[in-house]
Parts: C-alpha cells; sequence; structure tokens
C-alpha cells in the first residue's frame, strides 16, 4: 500500500513537471513569435505613422509613434501631386489583362499536359520544366530586340501579349492540380460525346477555382508590382503605372517623406484587400502546389 | 488534340524563349548596339568580361556576397518561423497572418518604405541604434560598406514569408515519430535535429536551389535604391543584373551584355547541378534507404 501511494505521487509529480515545461516551452514559443512579429510588423506601422504626420513632426527626435494631430491631407496632396489616378486605371487595366491571359493560356496548356495523350509529350514538359532555370534576364535583351523589331516598345504590348502565351511556372502548377481531378467525370463526358475544350471549360477549370484563384492572384500581383518590365517598355508619361509613378514620385521629393510613405501605402493596399478576400482560396492552392510560398 | 491545348505554351516558348535565346547566343559573340551594327568580333566579349572589366568582377563580387548571407539566412528565418507557427499556441491564425505580411507587401513601395526605415537621419533603425548608445549609425544605403547588410536585412524581412512552403512540409511529417521519439526520452532539441530537420530537408533543398538562383539574378532593388539606378555608392550596389541592366539598356551594347547573359545562365546551371550532386548526401527522400 505504502510503495503504491509512493509511485502516484511520484507519478503525479513527474506529471506535473511535464505540464510545468510544456507551458514553459509554449511561453517561449510566444515570445519567439512576438519577437520576430515586431520586427515584421515595425518597418509597416513606421510607414502608416509617417503617412500621418505634419512635416515638422517627420524629422524629430525621439520619433512620434502616434501623430497629433492625425494629417489625413497627406493622402489628399500626394496623390494629386503626381497624376497617380490615371496611373492606377492604367495600372489596373494592365493587371487585368494579364490576369485573363495567364489564367486562360496556362490552363489550356496545363490541360493538355494533364489529360490528354500526343507524341512527344514528355519531351515538351521536360522542356518546359527546363526553361524554368533560365534567368529573366537572359531573355530580355533578346526580347526587347524584338518587341522594338515589332515596334511595340512605348505600348503595353510587351507586357500583355506575353501572359496570353502559357509560361512555365504556372502550367507546371497547374497541371499538378489537374493531375489530381478524378477522371471519371471527364471519361463520363467523354463518352456523353464532349469534346476535350469542353470538358477543360465545364469540367476542369469550375474544380480547379482554388488553384485558378492562386494564379490569378500571383498574376495580378506581378503585374501590379512590376517595376522592371513597366519602367523598360513605357516611354509615355500618359502610360505610366503606379510603380513608375511611385518611384518618379521619390525622386522629385526626396525629402517629404509623409507624402511618399502616404503613396506607397495607397499602392500597396489593393494587393492587401485582393489576399484578405481570397485568403482560404489561397491558402488551399499554396498548399496543393507547394511550389511558391 | 493535344497541340491544340499545348498552343499557348509552345509557340510562346518558340516566340519568346528558344528564339530569342538563339539570338541572344549569336549577338554574344557580335558588337550588336540594338540598331545597325552586328559584326562578328569572336570571344572578344567574354574574353573582356574575364580580363578587362573590373566592374564586371565588381558586380559579380557584390552578388556573391549578397547570396552568401540573403541565402542561408532566409532559409533559416523561414524553418525557425515555421517550426514556432506549427506549435499549439495560442493566437496561431493571428502569427501566421503577420508572418504572411512581407509576402503581401511588394513592390517600390515596399523598397520606399525600408529607405524611410534605413533613413541615417530620422528613420527608425537609427533612432532605436543612438537610443541603446551607437554613436555614429551606420548611413545604410549612403555607404559602401552598410548598402548591402541593409538590402539582405530587407531580405530576411520578406524570407518570413517563406515560411508558408516549409509549414506545409512540416505538416507532412507523421506525428507517431514524435510520438516514439518522446516515449524514447528524446529531448526536444534533439527531436529536432534527427526528425524535422532530416523529413524537412527535401523542402529547405528546393527552396535552396531556388533562392540561391534568385539570389544570382538580384538586382532590380538596386535600381530604386541606389541613387539614379546607378548602383551606388561607390558601386556598392552594383549587382550582376544590374551591370547588365546598364550596359544592355542605358549604353546600348546589346552583343556584351548577351555575353554576361549567358556567362550568368552558365553559372545558373552550374550552381545548380552542383547542388543536385551534393544533396545525395544530406536530403532526405521518404522510401530511400539509408
Amino acid at each position: 500500500m505504502a510503495s503504491a501511494h509512493f509511485e502516484n505521487a511520484e507519478l503525479a509529480r513527474s506529471r506535473r513537471l511535464k505540464t510545468l515545461r510544456t507551458w514553459l516551452w509554449k511561453g517561449l514559443v510566444v515570445l519567439l513569435l512576438l519577437a520576430i512579429s515586431a520586427f515584421i510588423v515595425f518597418p509597416v506601422l513606421w510607414m502608416l505613422s509617417t503617412s500621418l504626420k505634419a512635416n515638422e513632426q517627420v524629422m524629430v527626435y525621439p520619433p512620434v509613434w502616434i501623430p497629433r494631430p492625425l494629417v489625413w491631407e497627406n493622402y489628399a496632396k500626394a496623390w494629386t501631386v503626381v497624376p497617380f489616378t490615371r496611373y492606377t486605371i492604367n495600372t489596373a487595366l494592365y493587371a487585368l489583362a494579364v490576369v485573363l491571359g495567364t489564367v486562360l493560356s496556362n490552363s489550356l496548356a496545363a490541360y493538355g499536359f494533364a489529360r490528354l495523350r500526343f507524341p512527344g509529350k514528355n519531351v515538351l514538359f521536360m522542356i518546359l520544366l527546363s526553361t524554368m532555370m533560365i534567368p529573366g534576364m537572359v531573355t530580355m535583351i533578346p526580347q526587347y530586340v524584338l518587341y522594338a523589331k515589332l515596334g511595340w516598345v512605348g505600348t503595353y504590348a510587351p507586357l500583355i501579349v506575353p501572359s496570353f502565351f502559357a509560361s512555365a511556372f504556372f502550367t507546371f502548377m497547374l497541371r499538378q492540380f489537374f493531375l489530381g481531378l478524378p477522371e471519371e467525370l471527364m471519361e463520363a463526358a467523354r463518352i456523353d460525346g464532349a469534346n476535350e475544350g469542353w470538358i477543360w471549360w465545364k469540367i476542369a477549370m469550375p474544380l480547379s477555382k482554388p488553384a485558378l484563384a492562386t494564379v490569378a492572384i500571383w498574376s495580378f500581383e506581378g503585374a501590379w508590382n512590376d517595376y522592371v518590365g513597366a519602367v523598360l517598355y513605357l516611354t509615355d508619361e500618359k502610360l505610366y503605372t503606379l510603380q513608375i509613378g511611385l518611384a518618379l514620385f521619390r525622386s522629385q521629393s526626396d525629402i517629404y517623406w509623409q507624402y511618399i510613405m502616404a503613396a506607397s501605402v495607397v499602392v500597396m493596399i489593393p494587393v492587401v484587400i485582393i489576399y484578405a478576400v481570397f485568403q482560404d482560396y489561397f491558402v488551399e492552392g499554396a498548399a496543393v502546389s507547394g511550389i511558391k510560398g | 488534340m493535344g497541340y491544340l491545348f499545348i498552343a499557348p505554351w509552345l509557340i510562346g516558348f518558340l516566340v519568346f524563349v528558344a528564339g530569342p535565346m538563339i539570338f541572344s547566343l549569336y549577338s554574344s559573340f557580335t558588337n550588336y548596339d540594338g540598331a545597325f551594327t552586328m559584326d562578328w568580333v569572336g570571344i572578344s566579349n567574354y574574353r573582356r568580361l574575364f580580363t578587362t572589366d573590373q566592374y564586371f568582377m565588381i558586380s559579380l563580387k557584390n552578388t556573391l556576397y549578397f547570396a552568401v548571407f540573403a541565402v542561408p539566412i532566409g532559409v533559416a528565418v523561414g524553418v525557425v518561423s515555421a517550426v514556432l507557427l506549427n506549435q499549439e499556441i495560442p493566437f496561431q491564425r493571428f502569427f501566421r497572418t503577420v508572418f504572411y505580411l512581407p509576402k503581401i507587401l511588394t513592390g517600390v513601395a515596399v523598397i520606399l518604405l525600408w529607405m524611410w526605415v534605413f533613413n541615417p537621419q530620422a528613420g527608425i533603425v537609427n533612432t532605436f541604434l543612438r537610443f541603446v548608445g551607437v554613436e555614429n549609425p551606420p548611413l545604410w544605403f549612403a555607404s559602401p560598406e552598410w548598402s548591402k547588410p541593409a538590402l539582405i536585412i530587407m531580405s530576411a524581412w520578406g524570407a518570413a514569408g517563406g515560411m508558408l512552403v516549409y509549414l506545409a512540409g512540416l505538416q507532412g511529417i507523421p506525428k507517431q515519430l514524435y510520438e516514439a521519439a518522446e516515449i524514447d526520452g528524446a529531448t526536444g532539441v534533439r527531436q529536432f535535429f534527427k526528425i524535422t530537420l532530416p523529413l524537412l530537408s527535401p523542402t529547405i533543398f528546393f527552396k535552396l536551389v531556388t533562392g540561391i538562383n534568385g539570389a544570382l539574378q538580384y538586382w532590380s532593388t538596386a535600381l530604386i535604391v541606389s541613387d539614379g539606378g546607378n548602383g551606388g555608392p561607390s558601386y556598392s550596389t552594383l549587382f550582376y543584373g544590374l551591370r547588365m541592366w546598364k550596359v544592355a539598356f542605358t549604353e546600348s551594347r546589346m552583343g556584351y551584355a548577351s555575353a554576361m547573359a549567358w556567362v550568368l545562365l552558365l553559372m545558373t546551371l552550374v550552381v545548380t547541378a552542383v547542388q543536385f550532386y551534393v544533396s545525395n548526401k544530406w536530403v532526405y527522400y521518404e522510401g530511400e534507404r539509408r
């Protein structure tokens, strides 16, 4: 009896020790996460705070975190100094065209690689995979020469047209997704006399919304944030995108950081909203593809 | 029928990738200026790169400097973040959203944000450094010694968002392994090195390969950060790609820039091949006997 009692007490103590250890561990994890979160969030808060400061408060020491008063006019001012409204319309149209082209062309090619049989498929697919290794800089120069010969420099064509021709990365990603779709559905449709185009559009596409949403978001983000391509090909000020606008704005108003930060915040917002709205779709797609993130 | 479906890729590949690359290879042996001159010059572009072009060496060194620090730091930040976020803790969803933030905030706006954060006079970093007693904090983007470290810190910030891939990898590790280790009395640290890291190694390998390739092609941030996009101060942010960009589009020496492009491609291929070769020694694939 006495020894059994002793064992119970021992057991209880070791269990208490163990819970204590897990709690300590969890506390440590949370502390570490808080520290990294601070590193991530502080620059962003610093930007938001600056964007609302009056000119006298921007450079003071010690720094002010909550500006008083909140100068919302910074946003209005930043927005009108440079024709940001026009740039926004340009960028939005350009990004939407790229999304349309990317989703359509890549899903077509991916469906072909995932679901159809044709001679040379494996070789072509290997070529597709190997093109992912080619640095963008290698094709950038000859592509510029090509677009110059076509008379496309100075227009949006070099930025939009290529997106209607599937890229290796998105085709590969969508192919992986299409491979996972149930074959029975498509086979049944084929027996009913549906052609492959119908199956692609009516069966494969609707079943792949998470993957397509991921492709759409990433291509939108890519177009929205593309600075190098825009600055290389767009020469007419009327056609500028937001990214060029921001860079120009910075070089013109180097000391007025409250305006620069205000404009930066506004330019970032659409992408943030899209991520927030499509978050579930997006995380699902990223988990399935397991590629980017 | 299949060809019809893959036509968008096939045509795009021929017109926008294969054709341009053949043209680029040819022009790397010429003095092509983007307009009318295109005379065959043999390997003299390549010879010049490795013998007399000091900017080539500077840009190569800058790029390697960046890669050597940014890639390992990026992987470490990603793995540690994912392991921490994979624990059962309160506010898990909140933390994951915060960690994903750098992936969402991108473009010129973020570069401007960091230029303000690193502002020598009033930026938050130097304000903090002065507060803790550093009398002459670095000038960051205005200093040849500190401009690259600043860019590396920026990239570490972005790498936190890369945790999602590692997180997916972690969630693929069977729980029973940890339970068995627990029973055998293995400590958490031991479990991390004996279970987590080996089973995560394919993901780490994947991120290393893409990370190193990305670092070799890193340059466009410097276009914004350095004054006039010149790769300053004192050429400290003149990365390989930026040098190529200037040679091709500012100086219109398309042939010479094409030679640089092909050197970059060869470097990429060699580095990747070496990584695949070495990977046999440390990457663990399930179902493989060791």
